[in-house]
């Protein structure tokens, strides 16, 4: 049986991965934000889990608008680093756990989660950043494999809050069903506030933020409850995408311990947030 | 249907119906052969991806608001702003009619007013 050992919500601002691509994470504009990264990094360090399953969506670099799947998942050996226009980040390429792939997917689809099964793609910052947010510096390769979980955020309808979080739970059930004995982290990416067009580009909502980053631990039911349209007004356009740290808490037990989390303003246009949960804590507590 | 909400363009399924083969336009400069394409003859280049003349115009004038009020998503109009050099926080401001300084000393100043 495999086990969710803990859970990652992190932003995933494709200037996050610049910043240290390019060795300026301690530039003055950014200091305070990998400070904050640092206790997550160190407990991960010491919390290596056999495979990770990575919750995120693409941005117009492994997928296109030809074909918008609500929800995917990758089934490959490997998974490319894309190059986004400017490059690719210097990162390895991520391996990938086909069996686990596979397994989830035939048991997501028994609980009614139809999804979307991709045997090629490329993963964008969307997926490297977070990977470089709990593992800095990963020399020739990620700590273990890492299986893509994607979700359609950029064009409405997006799923519901409520769809993501039964989609989790679904997961976490998949998960332990699995008979090999791995333990697993989940990463739930994206986020906090931020809308990037139109005349409300720029918002920010720290009130908004700071009720998300306390429900994502202790009442995840209240977040799922939130319409899409909610979800908008509070935390922007593209803010809407913290919806996908609802499938890594649904996937978790109900009482977590919340080992580290980070608040800061501003990654480009956007609330960066970390939060991180031990999933072994919190069922005796 | 979502209730318009002031001051923030919605991608949806209409949208995207609008903007399709503009956003495949900026899909494609993802490669350097084809933004080098593009760069020779940028009008030519509108024309092979079937722009409407308004497209055609808002893109090879760079009015970035037209791009997104016609259909272009914000992802994918990034990459032609990538293209020339010019950062989210230029969009920002071009959006909110700011410069990009102002734009980012808003933004570090705690970002803008939700409401």
């Amino acid at each position: 049986m495999a086990e969710v050992i803990w859970g990652l919500a992190t932003s995933h601002v494709p200037s996050i991965g610049a910043a240290m691509d390019r060795g300026r994470t301690q530039d003055p504009n950014w200091k305070a934000l990998f400070d904050g990264y640092q206790p997550a990094r160190e407990w991960l360090a010491g919390h290596k889990p056999d495979v990770a399953i990575l919750v995120y969506n693409d941005h117009a670099n492994g997928i296109d608008l030809d074909i918008v799947p609500t929800f995917g998942i990758g089934t490959a050996e490997r998974y490319d680093v894309a190059d986004e226009g400017f490059g690719r980040r210097p990162v390895p390429d991520v391996v990938g756990d086909p069996d686990l792939s596979l397994h989830l997917l035939e048991k997501l689809v028994d609980e009614g989660f139809d999804l979307t099964v991709f045997q090629e793609l490329a993963v964008d910052h969307g997926f490297t950043v977070p990977l470089s947010v709990w593992t800095p510096d990963p020399g020739d390769a990620w700590p273990c494999p890492v299986v893509p979980l994607l979700v359609n955020v950029i064009q409405y309808p997006q799923p519901t809050a409520a769809r993501c979080y039964a989609l989790g739970q679904a997961l976490g059930r998949a998960i332990a069903s699995y008979d090999k004995d791995v333990t697993v982290g989940i990463l739930g990416t994206g986020g906090m506030s931020h809308q990037l067009a139109g005349a409300r580009a720029g918002m920010i909502n720290a009130e908004f933020d700071a009720m998300f980053m306390e429900a994502i631990e202790k009442d995840p039911a209240k977040l799922a409850a939130l319409s899409r349209e909610e979800l908008i007004r509070e935390a922007g356009s593209e803010g809407i995408e913290m919806i996908m740290w609802l499938i890594m808490r649904g996937a978790m037990n109900e009482r977590v311990r919340k080992v580290h989390s980070h608040y800061f303003v501003p990654a480009s246009n956007t609330a960066a947030g970390l939060a991180l949960f031990d999933n072994r804590a919190g069922q005796t507590a | 249907m979502l209730t318009d909400i002031p001051g923030t363009p919605v991608f949806d399924g209409q949208t995207s119906r609008r903007g399709f083969r503009m956003n495949k336009l900026f899909m494609s400069l993802r490669f350097a052969a084809n933004r080098e394409r593009f760069l020779a003859d940028e009008g030519a280049y509108c024309d092979e991806f079937g722009l409407t003349p308004e497209q055609r115009a808002a893109v090879t004038g760079r009015d970035w608001q037209a791009m997104i009020d016609l259909g272009g998503s914000i992802f994918y109009v990034y990459k032609l702003a990538m293209m020339d050099g010019l950062s989210m926080q230029y969009l920002g401001g071009v959006f909110t009619g700011m410069t990009e300084q102002e734009f980012v000393a808003a933004m570090r100043a705690g970002g803008r007013s939700g409401g």
